[in-house]
């Protein structure tokens, strides 16, 4: 079963009294344990089909289903438990929170899910030790380099072991090296964790990683490539 | 995690931001607490002298207190002593009471007639040693300024004045009254003399009296049948009474002399039953039952039950015009601490847009960052009590024992300045937690703006 499923999705933005259509009858399939990398040019619609497909903005039209829900038709309250036990999110800033240390960071979403203290304690140390940052779990985000704060977030979407981690331009502000390294430790983790990745990403370096790419133009999918298998047209 | 925790954290992000917000509402709770503290010291005080002066209700004849106060002959009680010892032994009443004690006022006429002056004087007739228990009364705990009659033990013609009557009737030196200016002793009485039959009348009197010393004085009155009635008597002291309008008129005198004066060789009377009662609010309960037992056990005589409030009219205006004052002072800083804080809490949503985006995607509900915001105002209300209160005892300790007196107005001596902050207890207790309010509505907007926010919008925000 694919984790997500939309069928003809759409989007308009109310600007100034004028309607700006953001994606246009989508029909998209998202497979498990895959990294799937979304692309197109810039004002194409990927963040908002990552945003869509995140719970955090909702749809004009269509269906949305992601592990079996139809998260369209959830509360506001619903979908915010959905996304704390369900999906897992990484930003193109680490948008880490600067008053909690490294370890903290990694807690707060289980503190969302009631997770009893002892087994808590464990997963976020299982976690800082798979990201490499045990020796910075009191660190606070300032005084973490750009790559550890990502890898603290990595942690952190990873936390409450959703099926669905969502990656908005996850290397953008890091260096090619450390890029690379991230790339890498998500790919670890994606393997280890059994999850799926989605990105949004202009970076050479994650559409070569990418199991299933998706090209976007002018708010329609113009090709679904599954590299695994044989190359699709949009479905 | 603890909002609190992340609260605090997230206050203690921007010290100098929260310090200055805290500064605010310092400084406001203590001008509320340290002029609430003087507001307090001054209707208790002024509640403290009423009660002592008049008791906390009065069993007078209907009427007496609107129209007959120049009239005791009209408005008399005749069978007091009946009504006092039933007061005095009802099972609801005795546990409440501290002093039931009768009193006759009377108008009339001080003369020292040697030295050819005179003036009207309004005169008590009191229980000497009930009077003075009802001196004592402090259910507050407060500075008193009540003095004791000294009449007791004295004959029955002692008499205690005003320091005004001495200074008016040119008794200060005699008197030993400090700090009164005495006009010179007129040499000749031409003039000035008291009419013939007044003078009689006097001389009538003064034949029982001790021999003539300069403290005497005559008293001139009329009696229940119309007839002038004079007295001859011993002023053992002039006290200042505080108030100069009083002060000026102050006469206090045994009972029986003052029945003496009226009634003659009539049975006497007086004008009114003061009760005391052991604390203020004790009031309702006791007037309650004063006036069922007025009904039931003396339902022929025309009497009426009277509080301090309406004896003493100026006490309601008084606490009125201070709470008016305190009212308006608390609004306009109120209004202050919840813009301080309102404007703190906004800017810190506008710093903080990215992170509630955040918070909002990884799960946390609108209600949970509504919850962060009004955590942190809650935080800054509570730590701004905490420390407003403490520093409002330590300045109101320091006012207190400063010594820093005042005369108010109408007043004839200084009183000390002094606030009551600990103990005023609602005071503290109302203004501690009208800051916490406060601080939770100035906090409600910003929180409530933080948790509508568009989770895109938010995590866009640059």
């Amino acid at each position: 079963m694919y984790p997500v499923v939309l069928k003809q999705v759409g989007k308009t933005y109310h600007l100034d009294s004028v309607d700006v259509p953001a994606l246009i009858d989508i029909n998209l399939e998202i497979r498990s344990n895959c990294f799937t990398v979304i692309s197109g040019p810039s004002g194409s619609g990927k963040t908002t089909l990552l945003n869509l497909i995140g719970c955090i903005d909702r749809a004009n039209q269509g269906e949305i289903l992601i592990a079996g829900k139809e998260v369209q038709k959830m509360s506001n309250d619903a979908l915010s438990d959905f996304r704390a036990r369900h999906l897992g999110f990484i930003f193109q800033n680490f948008n880490l929170l600067p008053v909690l240390n490294a370890y903290e960071n990694i807690e707060y979403p289980l503190l969302l899910t009631q997770m009893p203290a002892a087994e808590r304690k464990q997963r976020v140390l299982a976690l800082l030790d798979a990201v490499g940052l045990s020796d910075r779990a009191q660190n606070r985000p300032g005084q973490l380099s750009g790559g550890q704060r990502q890898r603290v977030a990595i942690a952190r979407a990873l936390a409450t072991e959703p099926k669905l981690v969502l990656a908005d331009e996850p290397t953008a502000n890091l260096d090619s090296h450390t890029g690379a390294a991230i790339i890498a430790l998500m790919r670890k983790m994606q393997r280890e964790h059994h999850v799926s990745f989605v990105f949004s990403s202009h970076d050479p370096q994650v559409q070569a990683e990418a199991d299933d790419a998706i090209f976007i133009r002018d708010g329609r999918i113009t090709s679904v490539e599954r590299r695994s298998e044989n190359v699709e047209a949009a479905v | 995690m603890k909002t609190l925790s992340l609260a605090l954290r997230n206050l203690l992000r921007n010290r100098r931001r929260s310090l200055t917000t805290l500064l605010a509402m310092v400084i406001g709770l203590v001008a509320i607490l340290i002029f609430g503290g003087y507001r307090s010291n001054i209707t208790y005080g002024s509640q403290t002298g009423f009660v002592q002066g008049t008791g906390h209700l009065q069993i007078q004849h209907k009427d007496y207190f609107l129209d007959g106060s120049d009239n005791p002959t009209a408005y008399g009680i005749a069978d007091y002593q009946h009504i006092i010892d039933v007061v005095k032994h009802d099972p609801i009443l005795a546990p409440m009471l501290t002093v039931v004690t009768p009193i006759l006022q009377l108008g009339g006429l001080a003369g020292n007639f040697a030295a050819g002056v005179s003036r009207s004087v309004i005169a008590s007739g009191v229980v000497v040693e009930e009077r003075n228990q009802m001196l004592s009364w402090n259910d507050y705990k407060l500075t008193s300024y009540a003095h004791q009659l000294p009449l007791v033990g004295t004959s029955q013609d002692a008499v205690v004045v005003g320091t005004g009557v001495a200074r008016k009737l040119r008794l200060c030196n005699a008197l030993k009254v400090p700090n009164c200016v005495q006009a010179p002793t007129v040499a000749s009485t031409d003039g000035n003399q008291a009419p013939d039959d007044i003078t009689a009348l006097s001389a009538l009197a003064k034949t029982d009296a001790p021999p003539v010393d300069d403290t005497r004085i005559e008293m001139l009155a009329a009696t229940a049948h119309g007839a002038p009635n004079v007295a001859s008597l011993s002023v053992v002291q002039a006290e200042n009474m505080g108030v100069k309008a009083l002060d000026d008129v102050y006469l206090a005198m045994h009972l029986a002399q003052a029945q003496k004066l009226i009634y003659g060789a009539a049975p006497p009377q007086v004008t009114a039953i003061q009760i005391q009662l052991q604390h203020t609010n004790q009031i309702p309960v006791a007037r309650k039952r004063l006036e069922q037992l007025l009904a039931n056990e003396f339902k022929t005589e025309p009497l009426e039950v009277l509080d301090f409030r309406q004896l003493n009219p100026m006490y309601g205006q008084t606490v009125e015009f201070m709470d008016s004052m305190f009212g308006f002072i608390s609004i306009l800083i109120g209004v202050i601490v919840l813009f301080t804080i309102g404007n703190t809490m906004s800017t810190a949503v506008v710093e903080r847009t990215v992170e509630i985006g955040t918070l909002r995607a990884i799960g946390l509900r609108r209600s949970g960052i509504r919850r962060l915001f009004l955590c942190e105002g809650v935080l800054l209300g509570v730590i701004g009590a905490v420390i407003g209160l403490l520093c409002s005892l330590a300045i109101a300790y320091l006012i207190n024992h400063s010594g820093m007196a005042w005369t108010p107005p109408g007043y004839s001596y200084a009183y000390l300045i002094l606030v009551r902050v600990w103990q005023d207890m609602n005071l503290l207790v109302g203004s501690v937690i009208g800051l916490i309010l406060v601080t939770v509505v100035s906090a409600w907007w910003p929180a409530n703006r933080a948790a509508n926010m568009m989770i895109v919008d938010a995590l866009r925000h640059v």
